[in-house]
């Protein structure tokens, strides 16, 4: 159910500032939600002064400064540092993004680091994605065939099927789109948000998959699918570039097609 | 898994930017709901008006009252908005103009031909 405010337990307090080192010509101030789930304390912004001329060019690279000089129990997840791993996905400024593909002269002003948005936060930026993956799950990622594969060789598919695909299999499954959609905000557990049905679409529309019908019938729901209200916060926020509200649409068109 | 400590939910409305679309979006909500509790009103009007010549007087006394025509007005962008942007949905339903480069551009023309319509509906109705 919509929930409009936090709850008692998330609402933010004042947190600690750390100033720039003495001398810094040029200092920029990030703006971070922290919290540390061995006390009982609650979630907290701390605010710290950093030298641009000591840290790399993207939000990541002040965060991992921040770990390595400053605090080091900051704790956020991150690997590839180049967008293809969808770990560092937080909400930055407002807009969430993947902090090692953001350049931080994108932004003027502090920068404001959060969690990706109502979630359960694990500790500091680090979100409970079990929902999500579990969700991810359910709409069986890979393919599902009936008939039995040739034997010489692997189930071939034209350029044009293939480039059905394009725009859909560069998901990276940050949750940047899901947890930016107000509906999935309120209906989590029932609605599966942008980033799945972009992949249950991914699914439907794989020329080698013969599991179109069962995935259509799993999709035709008022909560799974339906849901969605075209608010298109997750197509403003993909990182990627890709567009799940559009996926959404035309796998609502697959259902009405069918009838 | 057992449920671990007391985990704190991240900030949601509190902090995220709405883009232009998703602003568009929940208006189109509340207008709806606003619409709805005005055809009350709509309906009040209409039986009063129906009802004699000292009760259309009165009525039309009431609604030359500047509030009353404010929110007339009000009334009148209500709904015409929740109409364009109810023609925004057909198309959006359609499996068309989901362009990200477009996308902001199709919202601020939808506002702008909302607002003309009502201009226009106050200036000739």
């Amino acid at each position: 159910m919509a929930e409009f405010t936090l709850p008692k337990n998330s609402k933010l307090i004042a947190g600690k500032t750390y100033k720039a080192p003495i001398g810094t010509s040029n200092s920029r101030q990030f703006e971070v939600y922290r919290w540390d789930p061995d006390n009982s304390e609650n979630p907290r912004i701390d605010s710290y002064e950093l030298d641009m001329d000591d840290c790399g060019p993207m939000v990541l690279d002040a965060i991992l400064k921040i770990k390595n000089d400053i605090d080091s129990t900051l704790t956020f997840r991150r690997s590839c540092r180049e967008g293809v791993c969808g770990s560092c996905a937080m909400m930055v400024n407002g807009k969430n993004t993947l902090a090692c593909t953001k350049a931080i002269d994108s932004y003027s002003g502090t920068i404001k680091v959060f969690p990706l948005p109502h979630m359960q936060v694990v500790k500091d930026l680090v979100a409970d994605m079990s929902n999500f993956y579990a969700q991810y799950a359910s709409i069986q990622p890979w393919i599902v065939t009936q008939t039995p594969a040739p034997a010489d060789r692997e189930r071939l598919q034209s350029k044009a099927d293939r480039e059905k695909l394009d725009g859909l299999y560069e998901c990276v499954l940050c949750a940047c789109c899901s947890t930016s959609c107000p509906s999935y905000w309120w209906n989590s557990e029932r609605y599966l948000g942008p980033a799945v049905l972009l992949q249950a679409y991914r699914w439907l529309v794989d020329s080698r998959d013969e599991n179109t019908g069962a995935r259509l019938d799993e999709l035709e729901d008022p909560f799974k699918l339906y849901r969605c209200h075209t608010i298109m916060n997750c197509t403003d926020t993909c990182p990627k570039g890709l567009n799940p509200a559009k996926a959404i649409a035309e796998t609502k068109k697959l259902l009405m097609q069918r009838k | 898994m057992v449920a671990p400590i007391n985990r704190p939910t991240s900030p949601h409305l509190q902090a995220y930017k709405l883009p232009l679309t998703g602003i568009i979006s929940i208006t189109h909500r509340i207008t709806g709901v606003l619409l709805s509790v005005g055809l009350v009103f709509v309906v009040v009007i209409m039986s009063a008006i129906a009802e004699g010549s000292q009760s259309y007087d009165n009525m039309q006394a009431l609604t030359a009252f500047w509030l009353i025509k404010l929110i007339y007005w009000g009334f009148s962008y209500a709904l015409v908005f929740h109409l364009c942007h109810g023609v925004r949905h057909l198309i959006w339903d359609a499996g068309k103009s989901f362009d990200r480069d477009t996308m902001d551009r199709y919202a601020l023309i939808e506002l702008c031909i909302s607002l003309v319509i009502t201009i226009t509906m106050i200036l000739f109705i």
